[in-house]
């Protein structure tokens, strides 16, 4: 399915909150609460299958903070992006490991850099840093001054 | 550059030979046959972390041969090696097992800094939070090795500099 | 949870491997639970070489920070370079002349060819036999005495720049690289009679390490770690970039899933990646290296995914600007970071020697993972 039938199929079937524009693929913006469930609707319908997610991301915008999911299907071959934003100061989001199993490091590397809490992951503990770090590195407001990190 | 008196790193062996019947009188000094001995039989301890691993690997295989000068045996435990080659970057994470294992080395040990990341951090220096600028902030080191990755030459040049400076008995 | 070194209550015992290790590929740190010899759970700890890479590049210019890249997966710079461009050229439209875009190939399968050599002599390696592991290094040399000609380097080689290549190719060059293919194939028959054969390598491959389709997409694994398990997931083939979609190779792919059959997908890879270079050699197109852009890039404001395949898998820049002259966020979807992640589920009830046998064959470089 193209970017334009996917985007009609989402609307008619689970429609997310909305659908952003001027992107290279279908590109939806799903609410924190409602995450979980469509995530289980994209992997399962018969239509769509998204059974690969293969890029899982994580956005510091300085005001709220963005989980961009990169999602494709071996079996229809179609690309699709869902972005969750998140309240900056207490970022939770329900985990998806338990629908794609690749998530389960990359939401331990998400809660790592940034400090996305992801709720119910089976194992969720700092994956570069060492458990004593303070801070989550990633972020833009990030102070180092031994490092002295200036951007 | 050359950091020992010429006429003791570059003789072949160190000493007077003076042949009588029989073989030979040898007359040296005993702590510079040690030193030569020691230069000669370095072991390194199979330690890279990152990029600079595969130009040390290089070097070990056919075309740039280390064996040829005495590093063949590379063990992989701490106990049973001489020299430790730091290859790659150091983050904080990886300094306190640099550190263990340099501590579980047996006098004398030395130690090469491999590449830039390992001499001062490299590419990685400014703007990062996790390297640690060079690894003389762990361990003392013997000899750098400029390069991102040094040529598999750069490393053979710097195990004689580093055998030199054994001989010499300044390490 | 955690678990710390020393017994469990159950009488298991719980051991490091790693960080430092000569079998692990880099600085890998592997808790492993053992019952007896066998293991129930292996949880990977990362970060040993954890560089800050991402952050890094939030104060790189659009120009310099494709060069980081080479030392992520040092054993596909070039490949990781070439992703880094294409991205900034989705971004910026600029079109790369046809000769550039030959010699980009080019150098990726000879990267390719050299990562697998390395992979192999370091497979036979980890497994017992020392042997090849000089034998690869012989071949790898040629490879990178063709690369240091014209690049300038060995390993890291700085050479694609967004736009096309830095330089032009030396006139030796498809002299060299002819005489190389011919060198090369009696070779890899070699390779074959030395250790695919051998009855020992294959007692120790066959059976381990078993993963299944369904797993492999579901855990994220891409290059011949998925295609071992028959997934067809080739970007070159799927999303053909450059002059892929003209050439003529097949992708490889195995039903065994277990280690022989990704072992043999990435033998077969080889081949395959000689006979590209084979078509292109003889019909690189005259004309400009490097197309003209501006001293100073800036992307406009937006987001840009490319991908391309290395030897490890797929590997992905995801690009968001805001329109200035260095990205606002970088994140590089690494090959071995997925794939790692399928040790766990394909290593249990094994023991420790297949353990060190099935991380050889999903071919981790550990930079890679930790970015």
């Amino acid at each position: 399915m193209n970017k334009e039938e996917l985007k009609l199929r989402l609307e008619e079937q689970l429609p997310p909150a909305s659908f952003e524009d001027g992107a290279e693929w279908t590109t939806a913006i799903v609410d924190p609460a409602g995450w979980e469930g469509f995530a289980r609707h994209l992997r399962s319908d018969a239509g769509l299958e998204f059974d690969y997610l293969f890029c899982v991301t994580a956005v510091d915008w300085r005001t709220y903070m963005t989980m961009v999911y990169h999602l494709t299907s071996t079996i229809h071959r179609h690309i699709m992006v869902v972005k969750v934003k998140l309240d900056r100061d207490r970022p939770e989001i329900p985990t998806v490991s338990h629908i794609w199993r690749t998530a389960e490091f990359h939401e331990r590397e998400a809660f790592d850099l940034f400090g996305v809490v992801f709720s119910e992951h089976p194992d969720l503990r700092r994956l570069f840093m060492t458990d004593e770090w303070k801070g989550w590195p990633l972020r833009k407001d990030y102070e180092d001054p031994v490092n002295m990190i200036k951007l | 550059m050359d950091v020992v008196p010429q006429n003791i790193a570059d003789k072949p062996f160190p000493g007077e030979v003076h042949p009588t019947a029989g073989g030979g009188i040898l007359v040296t000094k005993l702590d510079e046959v040690i030193n030569w001995a020691r230069s000669n039989s370095l072991w390194p301890l199979v330690f890279g972390t990152s990029c600079c691993a595969i130009e040390m690997m290089s070097t070990a295989a056919a075309k740039y041969d280390w064996s040829r000068f005495g590093f063949e045996v590379a063990r992989a435990t701490p106990r049973q090696a001489d020299v430790i080659i730091i290859a790659g970057t150091i983050v904080n994470k990886m300094a306190p097992v640099l550190k263990r294992l340099y501590d579980q080395m047996a006098d004398p040990k030395y130690v090469i800094a491999m590449g830039a990341c390992a001499t001062s951090g490299g590419p990685f220096f400014y703007n990062t939070y996790s390297v640690v600028k060079g690894a003389d902030h762990v361990i003392p080191v013997d000899v750098y090795v400029a390069g991102c990755p040094p040529r598999p030459e750069a490393l053979l040049h710097a195990l004689i500099a580093l055998q030199k400076k054994i001989r010499g008995g300044v390490s | 949870m955690i678990q710390e070194v020393g017994t469990t209550e159950q009488g298991e015992l719980v051991i490091n491997l790693g960080p430092q290790h000569p079998s692990t590929h880099g600085v890998l740190h592997l808790v492993i639970t053992l019952s007896g010899e066998t293991i129930k759970k292996v949880e990977p700890h990362l970060g040993y070489i954890h560089r800050s890479i991402e952050k890094m590049c939030e104060s790189l210019s659009y120009r310099q920070f494709i060069y980081v890249t080479s030392r992520m997966d040092y054993l596909s710079s070039h490949i990781n370079n070439h992703g880094c461009a294409l991205c900034v050229e989705k971004g910026m439209q600029i079109e790369v002349p046809a000769r550039a875009k030959v010699i980009r190939v080019l150098m990726d399968e000879l990267t390719r060819l050299a990562s697998h050599q390395l992979w192999w002599g370091a497979m036979a390696m980890d497994v017992g036999a020392l042997t090849p592991f000089f034998h690869a290094f012989r071949e790898r040399e040629a490879i990178n005495d063709i690369m240091e000609e014209t690049c300038g380097a060995r390993l890291t080689m700085n050479y694609m720049v967004p736009g096309g290549v830095m330089a032009d190719l030396h006139p030796d060059f498809p002299k060299k690289v002819k005489e190389f293919i011919r060198f090369f194939r009696t070779k890899i028959d070699e390779y074959d009679e030395l250790v695919t054969g051998n009855v020992i390598f294959k007692s120790r491959m066959e059976g381990i390490g078993y993963l299944s389709a369904e797993s492999a997409v579901s855990f994220g694994c891409t290059g011949p770690t998925a295609r071992g398990s028959g997934v067809s997931c080739d970007i070159r083939k799927l999303y053909p970039y450059e002059v892929y979609g003209q050439l003529q190779f097949e992708e490889v792919t195995a039903t065994g899933g277990d280690c022989f059959a990704r072992y043999m997908v990435r033998m077969q890879e080889m081949r395959q990646s000689l006979s590209i270079i084979e078509q292109l050699i003889d019909n690189i197109p005259e004309g400009e290296f490097q197309a003209k852009t501006k001293a100073v890039l800036k992307l406009p404001k937006g987001e840009f995914y490319s991908r391309v395949e290395t030897a490890r898998g797929e590997f992905g820049v995801y690009i968001i600007s805001e329109g200035g002259t260095t990205p606002y966020r970088i994140k590089f979807r690494s090959p071995g970071f997925s794939n790692l992640s399928a040790l766990d589920h394909m290593a249990r009830g094994y023991k420790i020697g297949d353990l060190v046998a099935i991380m050889g064959t999903l071919d981790l470089v550990i930079p890679d993972i930790d970015r």
